[in-house]
């Protein structure tokens, strides 16, 4: 391919990409609201989540998270219980200082042979990513980790 | 109206009662609703993923719930157990009633 053809090609593709966004634009169209959706913070999230029981800190909850994530829209989070899939019902996570700390709840069932759940998720600032594992005995072990943000992501 | 999803799996050769790591990616603006739509002044509604439901064979595996502090485009991995040969279908539920659905087959021969 010589230099015309690929300029060439190049511009047809760029033409068929914002074609193609206009499209988008007017299937998923913006609505409006006059406010935001009202904020749950980390304690309610957790009282949500545990009933008030306490939740103790434990090395079976593995989280992995960045120590210093540049973006905050999009911060990978892999959390994983080092326990038999049978005891872990489900893993929360949570975020303690967004809008809505209750980032993702996740149940289980001995179907997934382990608990392990991987996403990526948004940090408004620097905060603690908390990993919640609820077992099957109806006790709750946790970890924790702070994530500092460069750029914030929920706008 | 369904969005664009991928489902794989990883590994892709696998026997009975192997662990599966299965990746999704659905297409999904993720819209938090705590951003000012400029023009207006308002706020951007909110329209996020709410529920992920994992169907194996007829059982439900796994059950998710979102908020919008998950990211945009969300990727989420999972495991599953090759126990039979069965499909794997993954609903995706948003705020707005929109429903997209993707399913994959097990097979353990």
């Amino acid at each position: 391919m010589n230099r015309r053809e690929l300029l060439k090609g190049a511009a047809l593709a760029v033409s068929g990409l914002t074609f193609g966004s206009s499209l988008l634009s007017n299937v998923f169209a913006v609505e409006l609201a006059d406010a935001p959706p009202p904020k749950k913070p980390y304690e309610e999230a957790l009282k949500e989540i545990t009933g008030g029981k306490t939740v103790t800190d434990s090395d079976k909850v593995k989280l992995i998270a960045p120590e210093i994530a540049e973006n905050g829209a999009v911060v990978p989070v892999t959390v994983e219980v080092e326990l038999p899939i049978e005891q872990v019902k489900a893993i929360h996570i949570l975020a303690d200082k967004n809008h809505n700390a209750r980032t993702m709840s996740v149940e289980f069932t001995p179907a997934n042979g382990k608990a392990y759940i991987s996403t990526r998720i948004r940090l408004a600032e620097s905060m603690n990513v908390v990993a919640i594992a609820q077992l099957a005995d109806g006790s709750f072990i946790k970890a924790q980790k702070p994530v500092k943000v460069t750029i914030g992501g929920c706008g | 109206m369904p969005r664009t999803a991928m489902v794989k799996i990883d590994p892709k050769d696998y026997k009975k009662d192997d662990l599966i790591k299965v990746n999704t990616v659905i297409m999904h603006p993720m819209d938090t609703g705590l951003v000012k739509d400029k023009e207006s002044g308002k706020y951007i509604a909110a329209n996020h993923i709410t529920d992920v439901e994992v169907y194996y064979g007829d059982e439900r595996i796994t059950t998710m719930k979102l908020s919008g502090s998950v990211s945009a485009n969300p990727f989420i991995s999972f495991y599953v157990k090759a126990t039979k040969t069965a499909p794997l279908k993954i609903i995706w539920k948003d705020n707005k009633g929109d429903v997209t659905e993707k399913v994959i087959d097990i097979n353990v021969g």
